[in-house]
């Protein structure tokens, strides 16, 4: 391969924000790396370090200033706010003081507070190990004198990490980044996302000298070096396509949804945290189908209080501004276990205690939230939706602990309404026997109706072929509850996955469903996709 | 939030505490803008996650991030000097309004 260098490589990668991109490409080395220098008198090394971190923090802070959105600002701010306190570089200016050169006593220093952080058995504090890196390193530069590598707009970068405040510096314009290492939860991931730069991590290692161009295509999970003529037209012709959808798609974001001959869908949007709700216009939607509340529960000696609760719910509500916001309660357990609160070592966990199994067992947390929802139902149509019903008799004893909470609050003095009680259709014994149960209204949880209808757990990938969305089976059930809740008078959407997914949206159309609750970032090519359907046509 | 002067010795001292209700504990956002605030008194400032200490300059990023603090710990602060009460109290009250200001806290 010497010399070749026009031949084409794939390199495998996960991607962790989508998309596709060509452009010039560029390595980023560690550029770290401290050349052997005589040290100067403790006093000149001590003004080389002074000198490093304010020409850091003006870097930073320019950064700062053009970085626009917040999770961008937090990020530098961090690092402005550390290199202003004199504790973080105290130990650095003491081993100088005691001979050490500037950028050996600035290693060790960050070294050590950097091995705090990793220790540290939070995940968030665990994750500022990465900020200390990149703010250790670009002191190391400015204590070095190396500029670091330019990078020219529309680059595809290639390197082994990427401290944040580097990807930040680039001008993306139609570029990607591929990464040896990364993780999805890492802030560069999250900023690739936000400003929609396509990314892939965990890219396997090749030799890439000699090679000047590249693609980065996370719908095949590659990296191509060099693509050959055949390729680059492929790529040309999926990325044209590519940009067509997304137009067409940001067109419909604003309209409300209807099928090609005007039947209105009402499109409603799943949250788990009120801040993914700070970028997306409520204009855009008809209103919350699911708010997920798991993050209120993080053990059992941590339950956030009813006051906190129905703040965050007031939030939810202000937002959504009159329009209905559907809250289901705390849906532990399964893939979602919480300390002292789901039960341990069960040999099933998806078969055992959860959902509203869990939380019939713990009526204290399960009644303070129903208090703090009653509450906040003052402020606009809140509806409560209960998880993995299954008998007609748990929806009961859910009603009757929301009447009490209800009760109870009203002899308290203190305002509320009581909210519609609906429940999570997902239990296959609920599906077939929905016309039993009194429930306000219906939501159908796709994913685990698929498990539970497949027999297949969701975490396994050999068993994916057979949790096929579209198998008859599956329709069928949706079918069922969909028709016996209209004979019922009682509305129906459905929450899961499928419902973002714009290949199943012909086939949920079909079954009847008009009420789809789907992510955030797909309310604008599910409406470009109920655009397209065009009822009472022979399904596609 | 509770909070009370003091006056031992030659200058003014005072204490409060108040309850970490900011989701996921006591994150970069909110440790700079407690830093922040600490700064702007003259007094010198502490923070601790109990009563009796061991107390941290709240006025240094690295040391406050560096407690680590979880969601629901209870925050105490003492100050020291002329503004001793002023600090204390907009301390508190910056924790208990959830690091609330002109962006809400976020």
């Amino acid at each position: 391969m010497e010399g070749d260098a026009t031949a084409v490589i794939c390199l495998r990668g996960t991607p962790v924000s989508p998309g596709l991109a060509r452009g010039p490409l560029i390595i980023v080395a560690d550029d770290t790396q401290s050349a052997s220098r005589e040290g100067g008198s403790a006093e000149e090394e001590a003004a080389r370090m002074h000198a490093a971190i304010a020409s850091a923090s003006v870097e930073l802070e320019t950064l700062m200033e053009r970085a626009g959105d917040d999770d961008a600002q937090t990020i530098l701010a961090f690092q402005v706010a550390m290199l202003a306190d004199p504790v973080v570089a105290e130990p650095a200016f003491a081993a100088i003081g005691r001979g050490d050169r500037a950028e050996d006593a600035w290693r060790a220093t960050m070294r050590l507070q950097i091995r705090h952080y990793h220790e540290a058995d939070d995940l968030y504090f665990r994750a500022r190990a990465s900020d200390l890196r990149d703010m250790r390193d670009r002191v190391l530069r400015k204590l070095n004198g190396v500029a670091a590598t330019p990078i020219a707009p529309g680059s595809i970068v290639v390197a082994t990490d990427l401290p944040p405040s580097r990807f930040l510096e680039i001008a993306w314009d139609g570029g990607g980044v591929a990464l040896r290492h990364g993780s999805p939860n890492s802030h560069v991931a999250m900023l690739a996302r936000s400003r929609g730069v396509p990314m892939l991590i965990g890219v396997e290692d090749a030799d890439l000298c000699g090679h000047t161009e590249a693609i980065i295509d996370t719908d095949n999970a590659i990296l191509v070096l060099s693509p050959d003529d055949k390729l680059a037209v492929d790529f040309a012709s999926r990325q044209q396509g590519a940009e067509i959808l997304r137009a067409e798609a940001e067109r419909y974001l604003n309209v409300a949804a209807a099928t090609a001959n005007g039947e209105r869908v009402q499109i409603l949007i799943n949250v788990a945290d009120a801040t993914e709700l700070d970028a997306f216009d409520p204009a855009w939607c008809d209103g919350i189908g699911l708010v997920r509340t798991e993050l209120m529960l993080r053990d059992a000696n941590d339950v956030v209080s009813e006051e906190k609760q129905y703040q965050s719910y007031c939030r939810i509500l202000r937002w959504a501004n009159g329009r209905p916001v559907t809250i289901r309660t705390l849906d532990a357990g399964g893939d979602k276990p919480v300390a002292g609160y789901t039960i341990d070592g069960e040999a099933n966990p998806f078969l055992g205690m959860r959902g509203l199994r869990l939380s019939l067992l713990h009526p204290e947390v399960f009644i303070t939230q129903l208090r703090a929802l009653a509450r906040a139902a003052l402020l606009g149509p809140l509806k409560i939706m209960v998880p993995m019903v299954t008998s007609p008799r748990e929806l009961d004893r859910a009603g009757a602990l929301l009447d009490g909470a209800v009760a109870a609050l009203r002899r308290q003095g203190i305002g509320c309404a009581r909210p519609e009680l609906g429940m999570m259709v997902e239990v296959p014994a609920a599906a077939l026997a929905i016309d039993l149960f009194e429930a306000d209204f219906l939501s159908i949880g796709s994913n685990d109706l698929i498990q539970y209808v497949t027999a297949s757990s969701r975490d396994s990938s050999p068993l994916a072929p057979l949790q096929d969305p579209l198998q008859p089976a599956v329709l069928r059930l949706i079918r069922e509850v969909v028709q016996r809740a209209e004979a019922q008078g009682i509305s129906v959407s459905l929450c899961g996955d499928m419902a973002s997914d714009v290949r199943c949206i012909p086939a949920l159309l079909g079954v009847g469903l008009r009420s789809l609750s789907v992510a955030p970032s797909a309310v604008a090519r599910v409406k470009a996709a109920i655009a397209r359907y065009r009822v009472n046509e022979p399904k596609e | 939030m509770t909070s009370e002067s003091m006056n031992v010795g030659a200058l003014p001292r005072a204490r409060s505490c108040a309850v970490l209700t900011h989701e996921g504990g006591l994150h970069a956002r909110p440790a700079i803008k407690l830093t922040q605030l600490a700064k702007r008194f003259e007094s010198a400032v502490w923070i601790a996650l109990a009563e009796q200490g061991p107390w941290t300059d709240a006025k240094s990023i690295a040391r406050v991030m560096a407690m680590k603090t979880p969601h629901m710990a209870t925050l105490y602060f003492v100050a020291e000097g002329e503004d001793a009460d002023a600090a204390t109290s907009a301390l508190a009250n910056l924790v208990e309004s959830d690091f609330a200001d002109d962006d809400n806290g976020r």
